[in-house]
């Protein structure tokens, strides 16, 4: 049995009256990937605001690796090792692709270099410039995005904006991928390719992956295991066929 | 160590090199006596503007923070660094090492408030902090007029010692050159990268596990110390320091600078700053007497129309069409060769595509079209 990485006990938020996201408890295992799906307004996103540390959840605690990580500020939470991309693109828009990836690298203990050495241009400065330049390269290598590093990231097109993003959280070096949507707006080629990608992400980097998704074939096609929220509550829970079989989660999705 | 010199870039430093030869140029002239003494005061000018615009692009252009206390650091500076001229004199001489080090206490001091009230300021954003900083702008002027004649010299002003004018006037585009190199080496850096990044986004910056307050706060830090500076060398300049220099105008004047230059860019803050001073001192010569009154209209004319020409999106057109680059090209096309080449293009173009072609596109693999294929888009 592998390790878990992430646990999720009660975690729940509420607005003033409004329970986003109530009495969520998961646990996802190393090198899984899993999906969580539901309707429009479930609270997906809210989980992963409060897995990210942009909300404090009311209730609850999360884990990475044994690690209490509830409560903690954006930036520490994702060096600690939890990183994502966004549902609406937040990209760097004015700066070149390379570069995004480059902010992604920035918090690396191997590319270490204060800002004093920067300043003064140390030799280090040099020294970890030319590595960073080099793995954003790598990376940018294995989502394709390799020939289109001197571009600006705004004036590349949305698929390939999605998996800058991809690129992007993926150079922070996570334990933990958090994908919202990552094949909106992406044609099926794109998103048949997508699937190729995070499959090979996963197992070159040893990467968890947790995915928002509705396209359900991609979400069948890629998770081992599923959690269906509706009105911020879990309606099922487990082996990706199984629950996207379950009465409630047809009833929901489709009505009935 | 070759290899390095060989790839550098030279494009990072024509602004520089441009500056160290106006300083040596401006410097033989001024010491073989071929300035007059107006002349050296406005480069001065110039160069406190071109430190004050480029270390508020910094700030505005780079970490997209509005900020309107620069002439409250510059204040803080000019102050400081005068009264510790003062207190130095009778134990360092009136020579160079007071100079300097009156110069980096101002800019150390107006760092350090930079720092304090950078440290509850940052946490706002925009709109909110542009006020707040406004505001401090405001009271560290009205508290330096209502100090006590002898020690910061109240509403009259403080006045500073009379240092050489031609070794002042150096020793201020040296400080030119620092403030450059220091604020470009930030920029360009792994540091640089997570302050625009703070601009483009800051929801991604912060998710991409940058410590957004920890960049705002250098930022603001190291800017406040270059205003400081500043106004460090325009207290030396002037002889005397008078808080009524500082209100908020003056940091829209330098927000202007920066504004002109076009944001991100610290080539454009530096010619910006320069012509602006230029152009302020200028009318203030020509216009005197019963014109006087047309200084400031004159003077809000010209920023219209070089706001309008730079932001225009007719007038952007028009240069993008008529400038040096696309007269070169066009003399360099004057070749036969690069002539028949072009024609040959345009023969290619085919006048009418019809549907059938267009979907017949996708099944024929063998034609050139490749949808993939990245657009290199002039810019």
């Amino acid at each position: 049995m592998s390790t878990t990485v992430l646990k999720i006990e009660n975690l729940g938020i509420s607005f003033g009256g409004l329970k986003a996201v109530q009495d969520l408890n998961l646990e996802i295992k190393e090198k899984q990937l899993y999906g969580l799906v539901g309707p429009n307004g479930a609270g997906k996103t809210t989980v992963f605001n409060m897995l990210t540390g942009v909300y404090k959840p009311t209730t609850g605690n999360f884990y990475l690796d044994g690690e209490n990580l509830t409560g903690k500020a954006q930036d520490v939470i994702n060096q600690k090792g939890i990183a994502r991309t966004f549902q609406n693109i937040r990209l760097f828009n004015n700066m070149t692709v390379i570069r995004n990836v480059m902010v992604g690298l920035h918090n690396r203990p191997e590319f270490k270099c204060g800002v004093f050495a920067s300043i003064f241009r140390l030799p280090s400065y040099y020294k970890t410039e030319k590595a960073m330049r080099q793995k954003a390269k790598e990376i940018l290598r294995i989502v394709g995005l390799e020939e289109e590093r001197n571009n600006l990231s705004c004036n590349l097109p949305y698929g390939k904006q999605r998996k800058l993003e991809i690129a992007r959280a993926l150079a922070t070096n996570p334990r933990l991928l958090c994908l919202d949507e990552p094949a909106a707006g992406m044609n099926p080629n794109e998103t048949a390719d997508l699937m190729d990608i995070i499959k090979f992400i996963r197992d070159e980097f040893n990467v968890t992956i947790l995915l928002i998704e509705h396209d359900m074939k991609f979400v069948s096609g890629l998770c081992d295991e599923v959690t269906v929220l509706n009105f911020g509550t879990v309606l099922a829970q487990g082996k990706t066929r199984d629950a996207l079989n379950d009465p409630e989660v047809i009833k929901a999705y489709i009505g009935g | 160590m070759a290899n390095m010199f060989a790839k550098i870039k030279w494009k990072h430093f024509i602004n520089y090199i441009v500056v160290a030869i106006a300083m040596i140029v401006f410097g033989v002239m001024s010491l073989t006596g071929a300035l007059s003494s107006s002349t050296v005061y406005l480069l001065e000018k110039i160069a406190i503007a071109i430190i004050l615009a480029v270390s508020l692009s910094v700030v505005v252009g780079f970490l997209g923070e509005l900020s309107l206390g620069h002439a409250g650091f510059m204040c803080i500076g000019a102050y400081l660094g005068g009264k510790a001229s003062l207190l130095l004199e009778p134990v360092m001489g009136d020579g160079f090492l007071t100079l300097i080090v009156s110069m980096i206490v101002g800019g150390a001091i107006a760092a350090l408030c930079g720092a304090v009230i950078g440290l509850p300021a940052l946490r706002l954003k925009g709109d909110y902090l542009a006020i707040v900083t406004l505001a401090f702008g405001e009271i560290v002027r009205s508290i330096f007029m209502n100090t006590k004649k002898e020690s910061f010299g109240g509403s009259l002003g403080l006045e500073t010692p009379r240092y050489d004018k031609d070794i002042l006037f150096i020793i201020a585009f040296v400080f030119v050159l620092i403030t450059l190199a220091v604020l470009q080496n930030l920029i360009r850096s792994k540091h640089g990268r997570a302050i625009t990044s703070i601009r483009d986004n800051e929801i991604a910056s912060k998710a991409t596990g940058i410590n957004v307050t920890k960049y705002k706060l250098i930022v603001f830090t190291i800017s406040s110390f270059f205003a400081g500076i500043a106004g460090v060398l325009y207290s030396f300049s002037n002889y005397t320091v008078q808080s009524s220099k500082f209100s908020y105008n003056y940091s829209i004047e330098i927000l202007v600078m920066v504004v002109l230059g076009g944001m991100g860019s610290i080539n454009g803050s530096i010619i910006a700053a320069t012509l602006i001073t230029f152009l302020d001192v200028k009318l203030q010569t020509i216009l005197t007497g019963d014109l006087a009154v047309l200084q400031d209209l004159f003077y809000a004319l010209v920023l219209i129309i070089l706001v309008i020409y730079n932001n225009a999106p007719a007038l952007k057109g028009f240069r993008e069409t008529h400038n040096l680059k696309v007269l070169l090209d066009r003399f360099r096309k004057h070749s036969p060769a690069d002539r028949k080449d072009d024609e040959a293009k345009w023969d290619r173009v085919p006048t009418k595509i019809s549907m059938d072609e267009v979907l017949s596109v996708d099944l024929q693999p063998q034609t050139t079209y490749t949808p993939d294929k990245p657009k290199k888009e002039g810019k």
